[in-house]
């Protein structure tokens, strides 16, 4: 056996849990040493088990539980309104070339305004309720499945177009038996990109003006709290959130698209 | 006419084709066709490449209106696919994500035909084609032959009264290629079906067909109609007959002046 193929089995062998595992305690551990070696004061960079013990007790008496739901509320509204329309949209970028000459430049627009500049006007527009953030989240979240979903249907196989009109089907039965299940896989890399940015849309939201959510309580945290481990357990909820949403999704893709 | 004509007739009048080449331009790919296939009939159309082989199936197919001349079903003008007309591509052109069994299930599916004589069908059809161990494999697992064995099934659901093959073997290896002919030929002795078949063999032409009609270089024409005088049913042991061998050798005249 040469060094190489021994050293594929040996990592084959370690369960991907394992490895993240591994990675994890290190990035701990790396953390822990940086507090202990430069010394920082709990306020510039808290050590791991005090943020560990404060994201926990924080849970348990219900100081970010409230403010999590309301986040993923957002997130999720947002997300679902965001992805639904821009599969609308980036169809009829895919299919209506007049479609796509008019609108891309203000997609494109929208897109490279930051959502950081917007969010006040939005904040002040919607006012400091609910509509703001989903706005933002939809916002955030059209750009990639759009586009996603423009180059996947741009991509449908001409041949199997043409099998299905020599079949006769109709305009809708080639949306709905060809064109989405071959641009499924594409269409999902827009919406894990689309998840996560909804995440980033609803905290920035939130700065701007909001009564609930992670993202004032990572201000109040920094500002009239100065509870530093709290700010960190309120990043770590939202890291959190990200990870559970994108792998949703992830988990959603396996199951429609699956092996092909 | 007779109350109780057999049905499948094909015949093409002064068929004139031709495609956009570049600005101002255009491309003659058939250039005045005549052709009649009687039901019941296996015709073979042979030529060098760009003799318009596809297109005038494609016309058949309903699948492209001539620019000039008429192509008749049974009497009436083809103005698009018609479901008596089955069409074998060259390629398998599967969907991907569907198994084999749902792949032949497809066209039933198009014509919303019930479900449980739907499932009956495609049984009885992957026995017919041999792949009923197949049947809940993706096309990504089927060898070749498999996949267009799949097609070929896939096309026969609706029953079609004439069958397009468009060098349906042309990518698998001699020997899968010949064996497919066989069964070809087996399953369409059953039910009578008319056949108009593209293939690029000499040898192919003649096993299968009981003419052959061989188209002239770009724009094509018709240069000749060569009869087969072979009893049915064939087996490959013909293919080494006299007269396989003088019919060889008259269509080959006929294609040295066709590309000449």
């Amino acid at each position: 056996m040469t060094a190489l193929s021994a050293r594929a089995s040996w990592s084959g062998q370690i369960p991907g849990i394992a490895a993240a595992a591994i990675a994890l305690a290190a990035f701990v551990l790396a953390w822990k040493a940086l507090v202990v070696v430069a010394g920082y004061p709990v306020f510039v960079l808290p050590p791991p088990e005090l943020v560990a013990s404060r994201f926990v007790s924080a849970w348990v008496d219900g100081t970010i539980a409230p403010h999590a739901l309301r986040t993923l509320y957002e997130v999720a509204l947002g997300f679902a309104i965001g992805a639904g329309l821009a599969l609308v949209a980036g169809y009829g970028l895919a299919r209506l070339p007049l479609a796509e000459r008019l609108l891309s430049p203000y997609l494109v627009a929208a897109q490279a305004t930051p959502i950081l500049a917007l969010a006040p006007l939005l904040a002040l527009w919607f006012g400091p309720g609910l509509t703001a953030k989903i706005v933002i989240c939809a916002l955030i979240v059209f750009f990639p499945v759009a586009i996603a979903t423009m180059v996947g249907v741009r991509a449908v196989d001409d041949r199997l177009l043409e099998l299905a009109r020599s079949l006769r089907a109709t305009r809708w039965q080639v949306v709905t038996t060809l064109e989405i299940p071959a641009a499924l896989p594409a269409i999902f890399g827009g919406l894990r990109v689309g998840v996560t940015l909804a995440v980033v849309g609803a905290i920035v939201g939130e700065w701007a003006g909001a009564d609930r959510g992670l993202g004032l309580l990572v201000n109040l945290a920094r500002g009239s709290l100065f509870d530093i481990p709290l700010l960190f357990a309120t990043l770590l909820t939202i890291a959190l959130l990200g990870i559970v949403l994108y792998a949703v999704v992830v988990f959603v893709e396996r199951a429609l698209v699956g092996a092909r | 006419m007779t109350a109780v004509a057999p049905s499948g007739r094909i015949e093409l009048q002064d068929v004139a084709v031709s495609f956009p080449a570049g600005r101002d331009a255009r491309l003659t790919a058939l250039d005045g066709v005549d052709l009649v296939v009687e039901p019941g009939e296996i015709v073979a159309l042979i030529g060098p490449n760009g003799s318009g082989k596809s297109t005038l199936l494609r016309v058949v197919a309903g699948l492209l209106a001539p620019d000039r001349g008429e192509a008749l079903l049974d009497g009436h003008r083809i103005d698009g696919p018609d479901p008596r007309v089955g069409l074998v591509f060259q390629e398998p052109r599967l969907l991907p994500w569907r198994t084999t069994a749902s792949n032949v299930e497809y066209p039933l599916e198009l014509v919303r035909a019930d479900r449980t004589a739907r499932r009956a069908r495609v049984a009885a059809l992957l026995e017919t084609v041999g792949l009923e161990a197949a049947a809940r494999q993706l096309p990504s697992q089927l060898s070749g032959g498999m996949r267009q064995r799949a097609a070929l099934a896939r096309t026969l659901t609706l029953e079609p009264e004439v069958l397009l093959l468009d060098e349906p073997f042309s990518a698998l290896d001699e020997l899968t290629r010949e064996r497919l002919n066989l069964e070809l030929l087996a399953i369409t002795a059953n039910v009578p079906t008319t056949i108009l078949l593209v293939t690029h063999s000499v040898h192919e032409a003649i096993f299968l067909a009981d003419r052959v009609v061989v188209l002239s270089a770009r724009p094509g024409r018709v240069v000749a109609d060569v009869p087969v005088e072979l009893a049915r049913p064939r087996s490959l042991a013909d293919l080494d007959a006299a007269v396989v061998t003088a019919t060889a050798h008259t269509v080959r005249a006929h294609l040295g002046e066709a590309a000449a």
